[in-house]
């Protein structure tokens, strides 16, 4: 989220789109009414069924799972046209005015340098002209016609609303009643807010899903501001810090890239990395890169870390492929690739897609580890549970070890949220039986692998051997000491440029401001630096002051980055310093320096006049309605019909999915076609369940204890199927048995001038916990992912749907 | 006056049943009567301030528990509310996190490690060093055998793609940093956790 959960009541419009947020995220969707009621808020909802957000809103509109991008281009087209944007937000913090290479261009579907062959594109004309000085040429008057801003309009001109219809299915009378609605925030006092989840990633155009609508909100001039903003309500309560600490294939702690292969010296990684302003005067921050990188590797390896070894450059693994993700991983599994896994509190039995393809993944391993606290399907894909895990043990091989785990009660650490807030949580009572934390066991691996290493030898052991260990107790160390090493201490005494003061070495760090590249500090994650100071724990501060009520708690825990609430908040003001909204202002220019409710995403003495772009982690300083050459399968969205779709692409018959989508052989082969699978099917998750986990709660298990599918009426009259009657779901996957819940909260939509049906598919069941056995989603669903996050295509697949009868076992 | 919460709600709850009872007409027979009756369950429990492990809403809740953290007090989890001062949820929680005792409790959360052996019918229990040695000495062969100093063009490498590991997103971010550190020093490259799914 760029803001915080209770800034949503700011509000003056709030679109819910890709996401359910009522069901999903109840006690955060709470503000939302608090909008609704306290700030005449509009709640606007599209979504393929009318759900419970749905049910409250001011007005809804139906739409095909997987067509959201020409819903949001049809609304830019329709923003430009009516010219209901903020224009001065929009030339001034903006990249419309940039010109951009001839070179660039888009026909049929494919934008310049698309390499058949390859399956991807060159994208080195999707960038500005620069001049002699290296800076972006522009245009204010925006005469040029290849200015950002002419670009755009001439690429969403075919999204008109006979054509946003005619892929959609929304009605053109709702889908205009709607862009009226949003249009009227593009007044500088007014902000919508864009609240979405997995609804916009599950897709092959999933990160441009999003892209698509925080261009909307950079037209609307909605970023930055109170009430305003892109707000991803994340699902696990750690999966924002998570993704902050690195956790995924090419990632280090703060947003830092793992090396590649093409990057063989320490120099050669930071030659891409330099990130030199792209207008003159520009703030571009990320230019600071090398001090978190020299900072995390003084972390990571200590004194063993030096100017002289590249700061140990060579210990950090390499990547050959863009991803080695969890798609990557089960192709890898599969094909005989791959010995071990371990699986942290994660089932992926359960969670990725094409389940018949992950038991044959893991039943092709060596060893598998499970660490949960749960008796997890994963940990138990060897066994045979009947249909719902066919498997013949004696076959299987695979050495199994289940370890148990604490939970959230039984452990001290910090969690981050959605809205970036560390917040600290302390144990309240020992685990079951022996369970131990993921500290303790991760480190009792690491000290028997260190010890085997020192004893025997084997295979490069230099980065484990050297591994930073100075924990008071190295066999369990204590979660705050993990903070405080994330944080960062001075090495040496360092002292401020500006105004002398001193840090003494081993002092906590007060934020990443103090951070060099030469050595003299360590940070484990840039991004946390100053979450423990001197000054104490600040993710464990608990005080709700609230000032003018805005929504912002400066003193509630404590926010990445620089306990920022909302990001972008330079943006709030105009560029003379005045907030666009001056009964909500974020910060203002006092005269001498940037002041208000929340902490300045800007530098806090830089003049209004010296034209500084407000956003300062671009080299451009301005948000991007052409993203250059940051996304892979273009510079604008376009859409792009779902892998698996039950009609062609009418824009561009020939490219009709995402040209970039990387997707393995066999499971192209397991793509089915609408001949054999009509109906659209798109997954959900219900308010009583979460995931895999509440099966397990007894209560849950109660309020939702099997597996269903929702129908529409019309298609369950057509199929002859009852209400609780049984049915069986079919892909070209695999097929569920279950029974049939019959609501008039899915209708058909005509797409193309035919009748689209879709079916709703709750993904909470398995066969372990208290709830009935069940098949599980993700027995249906295709295996690819989006072309830039690999994020898997649940929210658009097709299926067939019968009636059937109740199986003997039930 | 320093006073914590729970001395707080003892405080008042006592106070409340005195006066109220006095209202109601009760002699000192009958406040030494109510004194009898026991007292509001949760007075007596140790309380603390924790996340809801479900969503990134993150709901403040309060955790209270029997035993006191003396050194041979064994606490156990009685209750979970919301956190009424915590500045998103106030106190309410939803369909999830109101169950949060029962996923504490589950007859299915697991106490003792577990292992399978090749082809095998069923799990059994093992200690924590047997399954951590023979854990560590399975990646140490695997690593040993699979891992890639240089490529073909003789670039330094060091990565190990033959055993890989997904990370728990409900797991803290210090775990999640000690994770890290442990995978990467091993060369790990095959690493993933739940932000797709």
């Amino acid at each position: 989220m760029t803001n915080t959960w209770q800034d949503i009541k700011n509000a003056n419009v709030v679109i819910v789109m890709g996401g359910n947020a009522a069901e999903a995220h109840p006690c955060g969707f709470k503000w939302v009414i608090e909008a609704k009621i306290e700030n005449g808020a509009k709640l606007i909802v599209v979504d393929p069924r009318f759900t419970r957000t749905a049910s409250v809103a001011d007005y809804y509109a139906p739409i095909r799972p997987g067509t959201d991008i020409a819903f949001l281009s049809g609304l830019m087209r329709y923003l430009l046209e009516k010219d209901a944007i903020q224009h001065e937000y929009v030339r001034s913090y903006t990249n419309a005015s940039l010109i951009v290479q001839e070179g660039f261009g888009f026909q049929d579907g494919l934008f310049s340098g698309y390499d058949e062959a390859k399956h991807g594109y060159d994208r080195s004309s999707w960038d500005y002209e620069l001049d002699e000085n290296g800076f972006a040429k522009s245009d204010d008057t925006w005469q040029n016609p290849r200015c950002v801003i002419n670009l755009l309009k001439q690429h969403v001109s075919r999204y008109t609303p006979e054509m946003v219809s005619r892929i959609t299915g929304t009605p053109q009378d709702k889908f205009l009643h709607i862009c009226e609605l949003i249009a009227a925030t593009s007044a500088p006092d007014k902000a919508m807010t864009s609240l979405f989840a997995l609804g916009w990633t599950q897709h092959t155009v999933g990160a441009q899903n999003i892209r698509a609508m925080a261009m909307v909100q950079l037209l609307l001039g909605n970023i930055g501001v109170a009430g305003g903003g892109m707000n991803a309500l994340r699902g696990h309560s750690n999966i924002q810090g998570l993704t902050d600490v690195g956790l995924l294939s090419n990632q280090m702690p703060g947003y830092l890239s793992m090396p590649y292969d093409r990057e063989p010296t320490f120099d050669d990684y930071m030659k891409t990395k330099q990130f030199k302003p792209l207008r003159n005067g520009q703030t571009s921050y990320w230019s600071n890169y090398r001090k978190f990188i020299v900072s995390s590797q003084k972390a990571l390896f200590g004194d063993a870390a030096t100017a002289e070894n590249n700061w140990a450059y060579d210990w950090l693994p390499k990547l050959d492929i863009p991803l080695y993700d969890i798609i990557k991983a089960f192709e890898m599994m599969n094909n005989g690739e791959m010995s071990g896994y371990i699986c942290q509190g994660f089932n992926p039995l359960q969670a990725f897609p094409d389940r018949g393809k992950i038991r044959r993944g893991l039943s092709k391993l060596k060893f598998l580890v499970t660490m949960d606290p749960l008796d997890t399907e994963t940990s138990r894909f060897w066994q045979d549970f009947g249909p719902q895990n066919p498997a013949k043990p004696s076959e299987i091989q695979t050495e199994v070890f289940q370890l148990p785990t604490t939970c959230f009660a039984e452990e001290n650490g910090s969690l981050v949220n959605s809205a970036r807030w560390l917040q600290w949580h302390w144990k309240a009572a020992e685990a079951p039986g022996i369970a131990k934390s993921d500290i303790w066991i991760m480190t009792g691996l690491f000290q028997r692998l260190r010890e085997l290493y020192r004893k025997e030898g084997g295979a490069f052991p230099d980065a484990l051997l050297n591994l930073t260990w100075k924990y008071t107790d190295p066999r369990q160390p204590d979660p705050e000491e993990l903070a405080k090493e994330m944080n960062g201490r001075a090495l040496a005494d360092l002292t401020d440029a500006t105004t002398g003061a001193v840090t003494k070495a081993g002092t906590l760090l007060d934020g990443f401001g103090q951070l060099r590249d030469d050595g003299t500090t360590a940070s484990g994650c840039w991004i946390f630096s100053g979450s423990f100071t001197e000054k104490g724990n600040q993710m464990a501060r608990r005080d709700a002051t609230d000032p003018r009520e805005q929504g912002i708690a400066p003193n509630w825990a404590w926010a990445w980055p620089a306990n920022r609430r909302i990001l972008y908040n330079r943006a709030s003001a105009d560029p003379n310093g005045k907030a666009w909204n001056p009964k909500k202002p974020v910060i203002e220019w006092n005269g001498t320096k940037w002041t208000g409710v929340d902490v300045p995403d800007y530098g806090p003495t830089i003049k209004p006049s010296d034209g500084v772009g407000p956003f300062i982690m671009n080299a451009e300083g301005m948000g991007r309605l052409f993203a250059r050459d940051l996304m892979v399968e273009g510079p604008f969205p376009e859409h792009y019909e779902p892998m698996e779709s039950p009609v062609e692409n009418v824009l561009h018959p020939k490219v009709s999915h995402n040209p970039v989508a990387r997707v393995f052989a066999d499971d192209k082969a397991n793509f089915g076609t609408p001949e054999h699978f009509p109906y659209v099917a798109t997954t959900y998750r219900l308010t009583e369940h979460f995931h895999f986990w509440t099966k397990h709660a007894l209560i849950n298990a109660i309020l939702q204890p099997e597996e269903f599918v929702e129908i529409g009426e019309v298609l369950a009259k057509e199929k002859g199927i009852a209400q609780g009657g049984w049915v069986k779901v079919s892909s070209k996957r695999g097929e569920v048995i279950c029974k049939a819940y019959v609501t008039k909260r899915i209708k058909p939509l005509t797409v193309d001038g035919k009748a689209t049906h879709v079916i709703g598919v709750p993904l909470h069941w398995g066969f372990t916990g208290q709830a009935r056995k069940g098949y599980g989603a993700n027995t249906l669903t295709p295996s690819v992912g989006d072309a830039n996050t690999q994020t898997p295509e649940f929210k658009a697949f097709l299926v067939n749907v019968e009636s059937t009868t109740a199986p003997v076992t039930a | 006056m320093a006073m914590t919460r729970r001395e707080f709600i003892k405080f008042t709850g006592l106070g409340i049943t005195a006066s109220s009872l006095g209202l109601l007409g009760f002699g000192a027979a009958g406040v030494a009567q109510a004194a009898a009756v026991r007292p509001f369950k949760l007075t007596h429990a140790t309380e603390t301030r924790n996340t809801c492990t479900y969503c990134s809403v993150a709901c403040g809740i309060l955790i209270y528990s029997m035993g006191d953290r003396a050194k041979n007090a064994v606490s156990n989890i009685i209750h979970i509310e919301g956190d009424p001062d915590h500045p998103v949820n106030r106190g309410t929680l939803c369909p999830k996190g109101s169950a949060l005792l029962d996923i504490v409790h589950a007859p299915t959360r697991l106490k003792a490690p577990r292992y399978r052996e090749p082809g095998g019918t069923d799990f059994k229990e093992v200690s924590w060093d047997f399954a951590l040695d023979r854990i560590a000495r399975l990646m140490k062969d695997d690593r040993d055998k699979h891992f890639k100093t240089t490529n073909d063009a003789g670039t330094t490498v060091n990565r190990w793609t033959s055993t890989g590991m997904l990370a728990a997103s409900a797991s803290s971010s210090e775990t999640a940093y000690l994770t890290w550190k442990v995978a990467r020093s091993l060369g790990m490259v095959v690493f993933d956790n739940q932000a797709r799914v």
